[in-house]
């Protein structure tokens, strides 16, 4: 094990995810607002972002799985020794990280009619994100809000199976925005 | 601060309880189980809220806890306490002023901010409880969206009492799927549950969250021919005035006195500072008890 893994967790645990987590829920609770956190250095590939949100929320009962664009030796060390998650094949998964092109979506779970809650919540590493393209409608969205999206047939499919569904998380450098199944993407 | 972890849950407990309101979140209205801890207060004094609360604070936010609308009795000032002391939060009883409100069967007069939270305290969160004992049936009732009974239910306050007598805890659909408990407010706080902030709803002892995002479409389900309505005690505030504000009702002698009075105590002291006076209010001062 390399002395990076050991590095990069959050400096006061407690406090620096109790930030991190109201960050993480204005973005869940408002589809298409950006949000900034911080706190965490996690090794390459994982951004920023995506990092605070691991940190955050994934802990020993939380299998993750980690698409091929993610899955390097460094990168698992790092996630087992400040999370104790295991790792899980995506139809096991209750988070998963990657970047878009790699992510097995039709692998994931999407609760069951009793438990829609039961579904996987994907992290997508991203690149760009701003408040353009594709256009967003539903709960938590006054009006209609924009987020640049890899693509938007996914998203439609998505919805449509509303109450089951992912939820999805597109990270960039220290930047995050939410898309739950609810809203509606044109 | 306190020997305790901020806001006294351990970290492993409020990622269980983060990881709920996620998915409330994402499904309005759906009841998502969560492991609800031990709380230093009994079941039926908050402890759902209270877990939902630590799992949502910050040390930037400003905390206040409403008990039917009151910030100063036993079960809001210990609260607040509570997390002054385990998390060291400031508190504050200005419903303007605050982050996060948790409340118990009260939504506040002061229409809230879209930075703004309301935690609600849920004794019973399954609408459908009183009328099928069964979690599995009613489990199953939700996923079919199978609410005929809800229905049934509304339609025998007809029959019986002429109109839909029920007064709180009056069943919402979220969202066009969810039927969803609004906790026991009263209904003339239904139309409020459609706002700009967040909105948790923690169970303790039933051990469930959910949760209505912002701008989520709430209607309170009722029938063309007998349409809800909001209603209260057909009176003004008589300490504050208010015709717009919901009344509690105080006997204040033995021989049938009685006065209507704000529930909503931080509404009524705004309007009292400001110079409004009731029928049988006193103009405010700064020192009174």
């Amino acid at each position: 094990m390399q002395a990076q893994v050991l590095e990069g967790g959050f400096a006061d645990p407690s406090i620096d995810a109790a930030y991190a987590f109201r960050a993480v829920m204005i973005a869940m609770a408002r589809p298409g607002e950006i949000v900034t956190v911080a706190g965490a250095q996690p090794p390459a590939p994982l951004s920023a972002a995506a990092g605070v949100v691991v940190l955050t929320l994934c802990d020993p009962e939380t299998p993750i799985h980690l698409a091929a664009s993610h899955d390097t030796p460094q990168l698992r060390d790092w996630i087992t020794f400040y999370t104790g998650a295991p790792f899980a094949e995506a139809r096991h998964a209750m988070f998963a990280v990657g970047a878009w092109d790699d992510l097995p979506l039709a692998d994931f779970r999407l609760g069951t009619a009793e438990y829609p809650d039961r579904s996987t919540t994907v992290i997508v590493e991203r690149r760009n994100l701003s408040n353009d393209g594709a256009v967003l409608v539903g709960p938590g969205i006054k009006e209609k809000a924009a987020l640049s999206l890899p693509e938007t047939q996914a998203f439609k499919t998505n919805a449509k199976l509303f109450p089951l569904g992912l939820d999805f998380i597109f990270t960039c450098g220290e930047r995050l925005a939410a898309l739950p199944r609810t809203t509606r993407v044109t | 601060m306190s020997d305790y972890n901020f806001a006294y849950l351990d970290e492993q407990t409020k990622r269980m309880i983060r990881r709920a309101i996620l998915k409330g979140l994402a499904i309005p209205g759906h009841q998502v189980p969560f492991a609800s801890r031990e709380m230093p207060m009994p079941y039926g004094w908050g402890t759902g809220g209270v877990q939902v609360s630590a799992a949502v604070l910050t040390p930037d936010d400003t905390f206040k806890v409403i008990d039917q609308g009151a910030d100063d009795t036993t079960n809001a000032v210990s609260i607040r306490r509570f997390f002054q002391k385990t998390a060291g939060v400031a508190v504050t009883e200005a419903t303007t002023e605050a982050s996060v409100i948790q409340t118990r069967h009260r939504i506040p007069e002061q229409d809230l901010r879209a930075d703004q939270i309301l935690v609600y305290q849920v004794p019973i969160p399954e609408p459908l409880r009183f009328l099928e004992p069964s979690e599995v049936e009613t489990r199953k009732m939700h996923a079919l969206e199978e609410y005929g009974l809800m229905h049934v239910k509304l339609y025998e306050d007809i029959s019986q009492h002429g109109d839909i007598a029920t007064a709180y805890a009056y069943p919402v659909k979220v969202e066009g799927r969810y039927v969803m408990d609004p906790s026991p407010i009263p209904k003339f706080d239904n139309p409020k549950l459609e706002m700009a902030g967040i909105q948790l709803f923690g169970a303790g002892r039933e051990q469930r969250i959910y949760a209505i995002p912002p701008y989520t479409q709430v209607v309170s389900l009722d029938f063309d021919d007998y349409p809800f309505l909001p209603t209260k005690a057909d009176h003004a505030c008589d300490l504050c005035g208010a015709q717009d504000s919901y009344l509690d009702e105080l006997i204040v002698d033995d021989a049938g006195g009685r006065m209507f009075m704000c529930s909503d105590t931080d509404y009524c002291t705004t309007r009292r500072k400001a110079g409004h006076v009731g029928a049988q209010g006193v103009p405010y001062e700064k020192d009174a008890a």
